[in-house]
């Protein structure tokens, strides 16, 4: 059986709950005769995905939505064999070219040359394009950005592409402005509180208020969140009663862990055990940017208002490292000494403590 | 790679199957140097070079029509049907290491005109090698370049386009005539906006069009292309700002306020919150912290050294959102700044 997520996940544009402005917007698109390259962004969870699939079906029909996946394989200029995963169907294909990190702008060009090349084979059909979907498309890199210029405008009459990503704060302006851009915000938690009622409702599971806004609550405004750990909830409890307690993931756990030794004091003892949490989560659960985001959430939440615009600089500086350096565990950790120094020399009185660190 | 010449053939297919369906910004890409509007002195220029053209170095912000006048002006030289055996175009969606200017561009840059056919009529004796968003092309490529473009200039004409001149070597630089190319001006563009918009039987409130012209600040590729998109979820009736403006992806003035509102409240809790709200709404960081330093700049409330601060740390949060830093830490890093900051 397959989760919630997947199940209950909307399958044309009418079951789409949230947003309706933005479906109807989808909705007019869809029908007009010269459909543009689409530029779609928003948090994860807020449910691009979902959207985008409900769009496909409004453009070539139920068709669309059965998928298959196969590698393709690409050639680089030093005979090097480069493979990327497709997920296609008869009238789209979906990259994640993010997978073949540097060679990106070659496997992108190759592929959407062989995607323009091929006619559209069913005569029967609305359209005579193709739809690409490029995920993660802020991860692109810059030269593989440069050269979709040209080619998002020569292979417009039989390709349309789909950029799809978290914020295109890091997509370059040329090819910004070549599409239509799609916001596709994160539901309110009332948004999820009536998804998660529906859920329980087909799913016949009795879900008092009280609990889907303790859900809901948790969830951050992260739809896919609320929705596993609703999920996940039930498989634990069965019935779920309104004094129920809320089950954090393994990694908040270890999260909220490593936040409370950090909040005790410095002390260099606890500085390895820190280490050794940081890197089990880091080689099981979470990614580095991940992981100093709720690790400064956590932090700040303990800690006194005098010092969270400090600690808030420190993590803004170091987030910025973990991207533009090579080792994340190095730069995660000079977070969490300037975050112990911080939050030490505040307990201590101002001018107490005496450390060099910087 | 090696299929340059085929890419040719694709681009001059789907202009000519179907104009119908190509975003406007091809559809209505100048087809003659009389239609480029703005750019009268490089315009002058090129004409009166017609018949012995130097080599050109193009260079100009985005969306001023440096492709379109270099395309508009082969045309003129060869005709639409000559064009495509007497112009290669090159651009950063093409291979273009050195080995490829080594060999490709040299080979086709010394290679005769051969057909009898292509002679009989007054168009010139040379081809025209486009070496389009040279920007992206490497000093060793550039390099490379020199030998070939002086060695085969009876053959073969070379322009260069970029943005940033200062991307180009000094000594190609030397060996080409400059042409600078203005952003476009606000009278320049609402005419080729209005006349598109006849074109296309697009109605719009007037103010949709200020917007338009604001935001696209000189870049008519933006403006015709957002004009394109704005128009598409509007199919009866008149496009409004608030369409113009979700297509272009500016945040609307009271989230930008609210933001400065909770910085001015000095509470981290509420900053926090506030900028929360921001990124789970979709709003991206880069707009978001260009449109709050604009606010900030009309700010009464911070005086001048304060402004500078400010700016200051603006400069170091940008960079980092390029490098794709979290948007929630670089927005809230600028709103704090902006807490400190104020009085
Ligand atoms: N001066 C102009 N006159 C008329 N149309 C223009 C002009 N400049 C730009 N445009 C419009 O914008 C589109 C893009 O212009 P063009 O490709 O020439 O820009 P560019 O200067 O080469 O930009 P980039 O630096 O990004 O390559 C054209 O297709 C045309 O529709
Ligand atoms: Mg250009």
């Amino acid at each position: 059986m397959s989760l919630w997520v997947d199940e209950y996940r909307p399958k044309s544009l009418e079951e789409l709950t949230y947003h309706s402005d933005l479906t109807k917007r989808l909705k007019i698109l869809a029908s007009s005769e010269d459909f543009p390259h689409l530029l779609v962004y928003g948090p994860s969870g807020a449910g691009k995905k979902t959207r985008i699939s409900c769009l496909l079906r409004e453009l070539f029909g139920e068709g669309v939505q059965k998928l298959k996946t196969d590698i393709q394989t690409f050639t680089n200029s030093s005979s090097r064999k480069i493979d990327i995963t497709v997920v296609s169907s008869k009238y789209h294909l979906e990259i994640t070219p993010n997978e073949v990190g540097f060679s990106d702008r070659l496997v992108v060009q190759e592929f959407l040359k062989d995607v323009a090349q091929t006619k559209q084979v069913d005569l029967s059909i609305k359209h005579d394009f193709k739809v690409v979907i490029i995920h993660e498309a802020d991860l692109l890199t810059r030269e593989s950005q440069a050269a979709l210029r040209r080619t998002m405008e020569l292979y417009m009459s039989n390709v349309r592409l789909i950029l799809c990503c978290k914020s295109p704060s890091k997509i370059i302006d040329p090819i910004r402005s070549r599409c239509l851009l799609i916001r596709v915000p994160a539901p309110t938690i009332d948004e999820i509180i009536t998804i998660l009622i529906n859920i329980a409702k087909k799913t016949n599971v009795n879900l008092p208020l009280k609990v889907a806004k303790l859900i809901a609550d948790q969830s951050n405004r992260d739809l896919r969140k609320a929705i596993l750990s609703f999920e996940s909830l039930y498989m634990e409890y069965d019935v779920l009663k309104d004094n129920i307690r809320y089950r954090f993931t393994d990694w908040e756990e270890i999260i909220n862990d490593i936040a409370n030794k950090i909040s005790l004091h410095y002390n260099p003892e606890n500085l390895e055990n820190i280490r050794d949490l940081l890197y089990e989560l880091l080689n099981t659960y979470i990614l580095p940017s991940n992981l100093i985001k709720y690790l400064f959430l956590a932090i700040v939440r303990r800690a006194d208002e005098s010092v969270k615009f400090e600690i808030l600089e420190k993590a803004a500086e170091f987030e910025h490292r973990i991207v533009t350096g090579s080792k994340a565990l190095i730069h995660i950790e000079a977070f969490v000494i300037n975050a112990m120094y911080i939050i030490g020399r505040y307990k201590n009185g101002l001018g107490t403590i005496s450390m060099d660190i910087d | 790679m090696g299929s340059f010449f085929q890419d040719q053939g694709v681009r001059f297919k789907s202009a000519k199957d179907s104009t119908l369906n190509l975003p406007w910004i091809e559809k209505y890409r100048p087809k003659s140097l009389n239609n480029i509007s703005a750019q009268e002195d490089t315009l002058i220029t090129l004409k009166n070079s017609k018949d012995n053209l130097p080599h050109m170095l193009f260079y100009g912000p985005p969306g001023t029509g440096k492709t379109s006048t270099i395309l508009a002006l082969a045309r003129e030289l060869f005709g639409p049907e000559l064009m495509k055996s007497r112009v290669l175009e090159l651009n950063a969606s093409h291979e273009r290491g050195i080995d490829v200017i080594r060999e490709r561009v040299k080979n086709y840059a010394r290679s005769f005109i051969i057909s009898d056919s292509d002679r009989n009529n007054q168009c010139p004796g040379f081809k025209i090698i486009i070496l389009d968003e040279a920007d992206s092309l490497t000093k060793d490529a550039q390099e490379a370049l020199r030998r070939t473009m002086e060695k085969y200039s009876e053959l073969t004409r070379f322009c260069l386009i970029c943005n940033q001149i200062s991307c180009i070597i000094p000594a190609l630089k030397s060996r080409c005539t400059l042409f600078r190319f203005k952003s476009i001006g606000i009278d320049n563009m609402r005419n080729r906006l209005t006349y598109i918009c006849e074109q296309e039987g697009i109605d719009y409130y007037p103010e949709a069009m200020d917007e338009l012209i604001k935001d696209s600040q000189g870049d008519l590729r933006k403006a015709i292309s957002w004009l394109n998109n704005a128009s598409k979820l509007h199919k009866d009736d008149r496009v409004t700002v608030d369409t113009i403006k979700e297509t272009v992806g500016i945040v609307p003035d009271d989230i930008i306020n609210g933001l400065i509102e909770s910085a001015a409240s000095k509470s981290y809790d509420k900053i926090q919150e506030t900028v929360n709200d921001v990124i789970a709404s979709g709003y991206f960081g880069k707009q978001v912290i260009e449109q709050v330093f604009l606010k900030v700049l009309q700010d009464l409330r911070i005086n001048e050294d304060h402004k500078c601060n400010i700016g200051e740390s603006l400069g170091i949060i940008d960079k980092r959102l390029v490098d794709g830093g979290c948007e929630l830490f670089q927005v809230l890093s600028l709103m704090c700044a902006i807490s400190k900051n104020m009085d």
